[in-house]
């Protein structure tokens, strides 16, 4: 039991290092993009760090108490995480549901946190948040279900083993239409630009993190990109099939979180109830359409 | 031969350690919150895009006072902005750093005469670097960053502290400028 928790704190670790690292290597792709230089591929590093040495102000113990609770609360959602088909920290217990259920805590202690600076644009900002959350949570919850259905099983693990012993049908290729729900989900959920409306710099100041400096702000930035690992990794388990080493998750986990920095950074950003009406517009429908042909037809590719 | 053996550090001195090790972070991630009021704006554009690239020393604009670790004064300052300028400096987490432009932010420049437009902006907040020039090409502002760079790397940028020390020197001139400084705290009305 405690080498299994040592396990898990150990992927959190893991994939807090590797999704930090492309962070920074991804701001220089970004760069390039823009026929600029970049910064160092470790600058996102010296930016946590740096944010951890700076002297913070507090506004009261929910604000202090929420950032806490909302990195404890998904490096405890990190732990479950598989990486390959065999490190896998609680075996038997990575089930899809688990991460549902698991990922609102940190977002709650987010949102909790950050209403607790009493910022009227924090509010504003979390509010987007959990709307955005509302929207793109419908369109991805059909597209699994039916992956559910089709695998018999809701563990992340043995989804992806399923993908790899049937001749490697990665459910992004088996499930076309699912497999575009899922790209434009997981954009909603990494705040990707199209949908990053919570965000929004210019005109809610950052939204919930209007109000956070120093300390805290170094805390949600690593929260931030355990959340990040957290995602990806769902949908390279989910839909490309997994991973049989950790060689072939890193190239997986790296492309996808490349090609979704990279449609971003060509888009603009929709009003939140454009980032609702979409959601519940096309990828819900194609996410219906796409259960009723593999459930009740039959056809998976 | 000189001794291998340890020698026990005091705590200044270990201190002083963790405070170098931060500065090194706090020097390759400067943050700025861009306080745009005169014509110096213009050059940071240029500073920020593809012709000087100003993400390669790490720095990016931040959209609100806590995130931030450098203020730019860029250009003249009224006393209306002045005082909006020192709710906005009094707001961000320390170690702060202050960068003036242009030669408004020094002796008050063409408008050193106005009977509205501050002279020195030395007296009412610490200005860490003053970048020359009316207005300053962007090789010297890019210049002056890497030399604010240069003066954390050697203890030098301690403005915020300078502003705890003579705390009193500053909140008179303040006062003489604006009349009462008071801070108008909207949210727990």
């Amino acid at each position: 039991m405690i080498l299994n928790i040592l396990f898990g704190l150990g992927v959190a670790l893991f994939g807090f290092v590797l999704q930090t690292a492309l962070g920074g290597i991804n701001r220089k792709v970004i760069a390039r993009l823009q026929k600029r230089y970049g910064p160092k591929w470790y600058q996102e590093f010296l930016d946590i760090f740096k944010l951890l040495s700076k002297r913070a102000t507090s506004h009261g113990w929910i604000f202090d108490f929420g950032v806490i609770m909302a990195l404890g609360g998904i490096i405890a959602t990190a732990m479950f995480m598989p990486i390959t088909n065999e490190l896998v920290a609680f075996d038997g217990y990575d089930n899809f549901f688990i991460f549902v259920y698991l990922i609102a805590v940190g977002m709650l202690g987010m949102a909790m946190s950050a209403s607790g600076s009493g910022n009227p644009l924090a509010s504003i900002g979390v509010m987007r948040a959990l709307t955005t959350m509302l929207a793109y949570e419908v369109p991805f919850m059909v597209v699994v279900l039916t992956i559910i259905n089709i695998t018999g099983d809701s563990s992340i693990s043995m989804i992806a083993e399923f993908q790899q012993l049937a001749n490697n049908h990665w459910f992004i290729i088996a499930l076309p239409l699912g497999g575009i729900v899922a790209i434009l989900a997981l954009m909603g959920m990494l705040g990707k630009k199209p949908f990053e409306t919570y965000i929004a710099p210019a005109e809610i100041a950052s939204g919930p993190m209007v109000e956070y400096g120093g300390k805290q702000l170094g805390m949600l930035f690593i929260m931030h990109e355990i959340t990040v690992f957290i995602e990806v990794s769902l949908f390279v388990h989910l839909f490309l099939g997994g991973a049989e080493n950790i060689f072939v998750f890193l190239v997986k986990y790296v492309l996808v979180y490349t090609f979704v920095n990279l449609i971003s950074n060509v888009n603009g950003r929709f009003k939140i109830d454009q980032v609702v009406t979409f959601f519940y517009k096309w990828p819900l429908l194609l996410a219906v359409s796409q259960a009723i042909i593999a459930i009740y037809l039959g056809w998976v590719i | 031969m000189k001794s291998t053996k340890f020698t026990e550090l005091t705590q200044e001195q270990i201190d002083r350690k963790w405070w170098e090790i931060g500065d090194f972070f706090r020097r390759n991630s400067l943050w700025m919150l861009m306080y745009c009021t005169g014509c110096c704006a213009i050059e940071l554009p240029p500073a920020m895009t593809s012709a000087y690239d100003m993400e390669r020393l790490g720095m990016g604009p931040m959209a609100t006072p806590r995130q931030a670790d450098v203020l730019l004064v860029t250009g003249y300052l009224s006393l209306k902005t002045l005082r909006r300028l020192i709710y906005t400096y009094e707001q961000m987490s320390e170690p702060k750093y202050i960068v003036g432009f242009g030669s408004c932010t020094i002796n008050g420049g063409i408008y050193h005469d106005s009977h509205v437009v501050i002279n020195r902006l030395d007296r009412y907040v610490p200005v860490d670097v003053y970048v020359a020039g009316c207005m300053p090409n962007t090789e010297a502002v890019m210049n002056g960053f890497v030399d604010l760079m240069d003066l954390i790397k050697s203890k030098k940028a301690d403005g915020w502290k300078r502003y705890h020390d003579n705390y009193d020197w500053y909140k008179k001139n303040q006062e003489e400028a604006l009349g009462e400084v008071r801070i108008k705290d909207e949210f727990h009305e």
